[in-house]
């Protein structure tokens, strides 16, 4: 196994897929509370809702989500990308009760218990091993650049 | 609204399970197959980077079935029952992209990161009581 080791730089994307993802959903959903319930037969509500400041926040941070998240599979395993990144359903629980006072009941801190030991688990590992895949084409553009 | 009884719920589970499972799969492998975008825009530049990965068929694909995904959801969402649907989706995932990426990637999936898939899972669908 390639013991690959990441640096500051890949850290710093794997964070911002994490903090990404809950911010854009929590916009998208805060966005939607205030448009209400969309009818299949309105659709061009839909259209008026991508309108709105907060559901059109959530749209450019979820875009900024999947340029990182594609950024992150170019270097690390899929099965490092998202348990690491799933580290966001805790900060948004913590979130929910230290800012926002919601109740987090015993099964949710339990569950928090266990998304925090899984990231720990993976975490402590390689993030990149080998594959039966061919070279990647960077190699090529790299190869045309010097040529 | 109509209520599906529970085979037809968890049928609608496995389709949102098994198209995100493709798309996660799907685009992965593309990104694999790219390289590290992090030297290709030292190199080319984000126009170049981003040629790169739109060119890309697997990518395109990836795409296609993380869609198919959603829109499994959303119907599965209308028509079933939302305390199940949601966080059986969301949390199996995990493992079924662990299985996928094993025998599609050629990742190498050790005790610690079936461990971790498995702890994830139970976490999200914790998460949802």
């Amino acid at each position: 196994m390639n013991q690959s080791k990441l640096t500051a730089g890949q850290m710093l994307n794997l964070a911002v897929v994490t903090v990404t993802a809950s911010c854009g959903d929590t916009f998208l959903a805060r966005g939607m509370k205030s448009v209400g319930p969309v009818s299949i037969h309105h659709l061009g509500e839909l259209i008026h809702a991508v309108l709105t400041p907060w559901v059109g926040a959530g749209i450019v941070v979820l875009i900024g989500f999947f340029a990182s998240y594609l950024t992150a599979l170019s270097w690390a395993d899929l099965t490092y990308v998202l348990p690491a990144t799933s580290i966001g359903y805790v900060i948004m629980e913590l979130l929910g009760h230290f800012w926002l006072r919601e109740y987090v009941s015993p099964w949710r801190w339990l569950g928090i218990v266990f998304i925090t030991a899984g990231v720990g688990f993976v975490a402590r590992g390689p993030s990149y091993t080998h594959t039966h895949q061919s070279e990647p084409e960077q190699q090529q553009i790299e190869e045309g650049q010097h040529a | 609204m109509t209520q599906y009884p529970l085979l037809w719920q968890i049928l609608m589970i496995g389709c949102i399970v098994l198209w995100a499972t493709a798309g996660d799969v799907l685009i992965a492998s593309a990104m694999r197959n790219i390289g590290d975008l992090d030297r290709i825009r030292a190199v080319k530049g984000i126009p170049g980077a981003a040629a790169a990965v739109l060119g890309s068929p697997r990518f395109g694909l990836g795409v296609l079935c993380m869609s198919l995904s959603f829109f499994s959801m959303l119907f599965a969402l209308s028509h079933g029952d939302l305390t199940l649907i949601g966080p059986a989706a969301a949390s199996l995932t995990f493992v079924t992209n662990a299985i996928a990426a094993k025998f599609f990637l050629g990742e190498n999936v050790d005790r610690r990161r079936w461990l971790a898939a498995v702890f994830v899972c139970i976490g999200v669908a914790l998460l949802a009581h």
